[in-house]
């Protein structure tokens, strides 16, 4: 009798993979290691190595002002987005995040030393096996950044900054910073993979070559008399055609124009202009996913903290915490409500890919009208893992919105023009208005199509070095003027000359106006 | 089996760097903010953290973005309760154009706080005392060793002989390490033993004299004499050496006839200077005078916050800071500023008998001395910049065109202080101690 009591007792007690609200190492990693085990049993999710690191509320602050990766280099502004988030953190008006994600290889998950064990499983689902199978398997992650050199990239970037304020000042290497923080929305490109990074030998020796290159210039060479076969003539012939042709434009990623082009920059500046726009490259992918990211991730841990508490491997207490908690994340008020800041990405995220499971296994006629392709395959992991590997958020919307989510959410598009006095509701929840809707909605998750369009389109090198670009406007939303100039200034101090921008119109091709560095002042 | 690393250990602040540049550069247009806020503020309150809103200039990250106003878009938003084709909806706020529904507040406009060091460092920034910088009290502190008990590690040349020799005596006693008289005597009683005829108990004596001989001689080697654990070295300590001393008088009439309003102005000017001090020279040291017909040196609390009421009589002061210059401020030693401040009434005897004080010694041992007359706001018009006024205004305006580092100045109302004060304090050329 004792006997069996006594076993009973310890198969509860090694039933669960904790109890109680305090965690340690050892729990940690038995939970990890349980979840782990039934998110690529169950769910067929391909992870990265995880590195998990505890850090306080301090530091997760830290770590957001530094756009949430562990090194950074220094940079005044980001001393003012930490006092924004701690003034934030501080009012209780945001909370902070329970963990940090980093797209690197391994995937390093911070995790804060307040949550609770129960919150510890929910982040280490959430974010150690949700997000990082996204980062692993999203094919924008896998094309556009380059997780396993991110770490050693910014550990250099960190360096180069700091021994260039050393040599050359603060004050100049943050004169060149900002001017190209204020391009870093012109400064990924879009339309075309960027090259690989560089591994840290290559850079080594590149850098060597510039300072080679730098102690032995010698002026002498500019005055060897130039070779008869017409170099001369064909150079003030080169027409506006060929002009760009060699210079590659019309070219969107205005820092990296800059960087490769300027007249002006020394080499350093132009390796401190490369430095941001490696960055801004990184997040890109991130800001055009944060719908699929967010949704991915959400609904790995719901799927799997279910799995676990059917398993009788987390308590109901611990359950219900952890149900409290995703409520919280997922919480969608309506647009009249005054908490509405926006889409929630997690709620869309996790509605729609629970919705792509319903349609899945348990289709209705509308479905298979709309989704016939996946509609009752029954196989919905296979369908969200493709979901996940193949799609951002704009194609995701477009691709898989249906009409039962769109009724749930009851969503509707209010149509703004500037000249009008009132928005006009111009579709809602209704057979008219699915397409509509879905279109909307995945338009404007469409980063290329929801920031300002500017370009170089022209420049003489051997004329007035005016730098010309060109500001594509649509459905005739114009730049915000203060900030425009503001950032025209940044340009030209990046360029060396007059920069100018032109508003054309993307319809008509009609030029609305144009701005020049000259009718600015300083 | 992941990588568990833990962070919580690691050096905090990480954006600390970050924090400064950013203050320094939003530095010129903070310390506008905080001047404005001391000047119509309450002074006191300088002493603790401030909340300014965030420097429009130089902080800005601009960036191309869309102007709200202009075009044609599209918001798709959730939780449609009534709205059917075709409804219009007004435009929340109809100055603000087309805002887009649900917009948060910007990043570029919040307040933040500044802890009471960076309000002070911004505060008095370009303020300092005269004189100062001549002695160069930016320079870096010269240590001095001062004996401060004994530590087991150390060099060799710091060991403390007796220290270490006490307890090795007491390791030895402890460990009962055969002493050298124990040894003589068995060996003393061996040799007599030896020397007399063999009988088989002196034999046997013999041998077991031999065995706890050597016995004691292992147990001797096994417990040394001095061991490393007895060793204790000298301690010190490095201990800061001033390399300038200075020391502030505070002074200030408490009598009759300074009411609540005087006094207020007079603590509030004391405040300040008081704060610049403890802030900026650390090394400074500040005493409180205050007097009626009679002075007392008293404590900063009592000083700022303990009423007394007599005549004025203010000679009894400088005759007390005299005093205590010559009891424990030797000036040969100590940089010495004062800072009076008063309502100028005064016995016009004891005028000239200040007057006399003021030539004959205190601006001997002075460095620089303020003078801040509180005055009622009306007669702030009249009497202006002339030198009408109380007799104590009077008689010091002829110690004042005697000497270079004598400064007076007189406020009216709690705005005018930091413009005295910077008067007072600001930089100005060096000049010599005339002595």
């Amino acid at each position: 009798m004792a006997n069996q009591a006594s076993k009973s007792s310890q198969t509860s007690k090694s039933g669960l993979l904790f109890s109680g609200s305090d965690w340690d190492f050892k729990t940690l990693s038995r939970a990890y290691e349980a979840i782990e085990a039934i998110a690529i049993e169950e769910l067929h999710l391909d992870v990265y190595p995880v590195q998990m690191e505890i850090i306080s509320s301090q530091q997760m602050l830290d770590a957001y002002s530094s756009v949430g990766m562990p090194l950074m280099y220094r940079h005044w502004s980001f001393g003012k987005h930490f006092l924004y988030q701690e003034l934030l953190y501080r009012k209780g008006g945001r909370g902070l995040a329970y963990e940090l994600v980093i797209n690197s290889n391994p995937c390093i998950v911070y995790l804060m030393e307040e949550n609770t064990m129960a919150l510890q499983a929910l982040v280490t689902a959430h974010a150690a096996l949700g997000h990082n199978h996204f980062f692993k398997n999203n094919h924008l992650f896998r094309q556009w950044t380059d997780a396993s050199a991110i770490l050693s990239y910014l550990d250099f970037a960190k360096g180069y900054i700091a021994r260039c304020e050393e040599r050359h000042g603060v004050a100049a290497v943050e004169a060149i910073l900002d001017s190209a923080h204020a391009l870093m929305e012109q400064g990924v490109f879009r339309y075309h993979r960027p090259p690989k990074l560089s591994s840290e030998r290559q850079r080594e020796g590149v850098r060597e070559r510039l300072e080679y290159e730098e102690r032995s210039y010698n002026d002498l060479w500019r005055t060897l008399p130039r070779s008869k076969d017409g170099t001369k003539a064909s150079e003030t012939d080169l027409g506006m055609a060929e002009r760009k042709k060699t210079l590659n434009l019309p070219e969107e990623n205005l820092l990296y124009f800059l960087e490769k082009n300027s007249l002006v920059l020394e080499p350093w500046q132009r390796e401190i202009i490369r430095i941001v726009r490696v960055v801004a490259q990184y997040f890109y992918p991130q800001r055009q996913t944060q719908v699929m990211n967010e949704g991915c991730a959400t609904f790995v841990h719901y799927t799997l903290m279910n799995m676990l508490f059917d398993r009788g491997l987390i308590t109901e207490g611990a359950m219900l915490e952890i149900l409290r908690n995703h409520s919280n994340v997922i919480f969608q008020p309506g647009f009249d409500d005054p908490r509405f800041s926006g889409i929630n990405p997690y709620a869309l995220g996790l509605d729609m890919m629970q919705d792509i499971q319903r349609i899945s296994t348990e289709p209705t006629a509308e479905d298979r009208d709309w989704f016939p392709d996946i509609a009752g395959n029954g196989n919905w992991r296979e369908t969200l893992l493709d979901a996940w590997a193949n799609h951002r958020d704009e194609s995701f919307i477009r691709q898989y919105l249906s009409p039962a989510l769109m009724r749930k959410w009851r969503f509707f598009i209010l149509a703004d023009a500037a000249s009008e006095p009132h928005y006009e509701v111009a579709s809602i929840h209704n057979e008219r208005g699915y397409e509509k809707i879905r279109a909307g909605l995945a338009y404007s998750y469409d980063i290329g199509a929801s920031r300002p369009d500017i370009q170089v389109v022209d420049v003489d090198l051997l004329g007035d070095r005016q730098l010309r670009l060109e500001h594509k406007v649509k459905d005739g939303i114009v730049l915000e003027e203060a900030s425009r100039d503001a950032t025209l200034r940044h340009i030209r101090r990046l360029w060396g000359y007059e920069v100018s921008l032109a508003a054309i119109d993307a319809q008509t091709g009609r030029t609305l106006n144009e701005r020049s560095t000259s009718q600015i002042g300083e | 089996m992941p990588i568990f690393v833990d962070r919580r250990l690691n050096p905090k602040d990480k954006s600390l760097g970050n924090r400064q540049r950013f203050l320094k550069r939003a530095r010129e247009e903070l310390k506008r903010s905080i001047r404005e806020r001391i000047r119509i503020g309450r002074i006191a309150d300088v002493d603790a953290e401030h909340a300014v809103s965030m420097p429009a200039k130089g902080t800005a990250e601009p960036s191309f973005s869309d102007a709200k106003d202009s075009g044609r878009r599209q918001h798709i938003l959730p939780g449609n309760k009534h709205f059917a084709p075709g409804d219009r909806v007004p435009k929340p706020g109809q100055g603000g154009g087309g805002s887009s529904p649900g917009k948060t507040v910007s990043e570029d406009d919040f307040r933040f706080v500044l802890s009471r060091e960076e309000v002070l460092d911004l505060f008095f920034e370009d303020l300092e005392l005269p004189d100062m910088v001549k002695l160069n009290l930016k320079e870096i502190l010269a240590f001095k060793p001062r004996r401060a008990g004994f530590a087991a590690t150390g060099s060799p040349t710091n060991i403390n002989v007796g220290r270490t020799m006490r307890h090795s005596h007491g390791r030895r006693i402890a460990l009962r390490r055969p002493r050298r008289e124990e040894l003589d005597a068995i060996e003393k009683e061996l040799a007599i033993l030896e020397a007399e005829p063999q009988s088989a108990a002196a034999h046997q004596r013999i041998t077991a004299l031999r065995e706890e001989l050597e016995r004691l001689e292992r147990r001797r080697k096994r417990i040394a004499y001095v061991d490393p654990v007895d060793i204790r070295f000298n301690r010190f300590d490095a201990q800061p050496v001033p390399n300038a001393n200075a020391v502030m008088f505070c002074l200030m009439d408490v009598s009759g006839s300074m009411g609540e309003r005087e006094k207020d102005l007079a603590k509030r000017f004391f405040v300040l200077l008081h704060l610049f001090l403890k802030r900026r020279y650390d090394r400074t040291e500040i005493v409180f005078i205050r007097h009626t017909h009679e002075a007392q040196e008293v404590d900063e609390e009592t000083f700022f916050y303990n009423t007394q009421s007599g005549g004025t009589v203010v000679s009894t002061a400088l005759e007390e800071m005299h005093r205590i210059i010559a009891q424990r401020y030797p000036s040969n030693e100590w940089n010495i500023y004062a800072a009076q401040a008063s309502d100028g009434d005064n016995f016009v005897t004891d005028s000239e008998r200040c007057i006399g004080l003021m030539d004959g010694q205190i601006m001997r041992l002075c460095q620089y001395f303020a003078y801040v007359e509180i005055i009622d706001e009306r007669e702030s018009h009249i009497f202006g910049s002339t030198d009408n006024g109380t007799s104590l205004w009077r008689a010091y305006s002829a110690v004042n065109q005697r000497w270079p580092n004598f400064q007076m100045s007189r406020i009216a109302n709690a705005a005018d202080i930091y413009p005295v004060f910077r008067q007072l304090f600001a930089r100005q050329p060096a000049f010599q101690k005339s002595a």
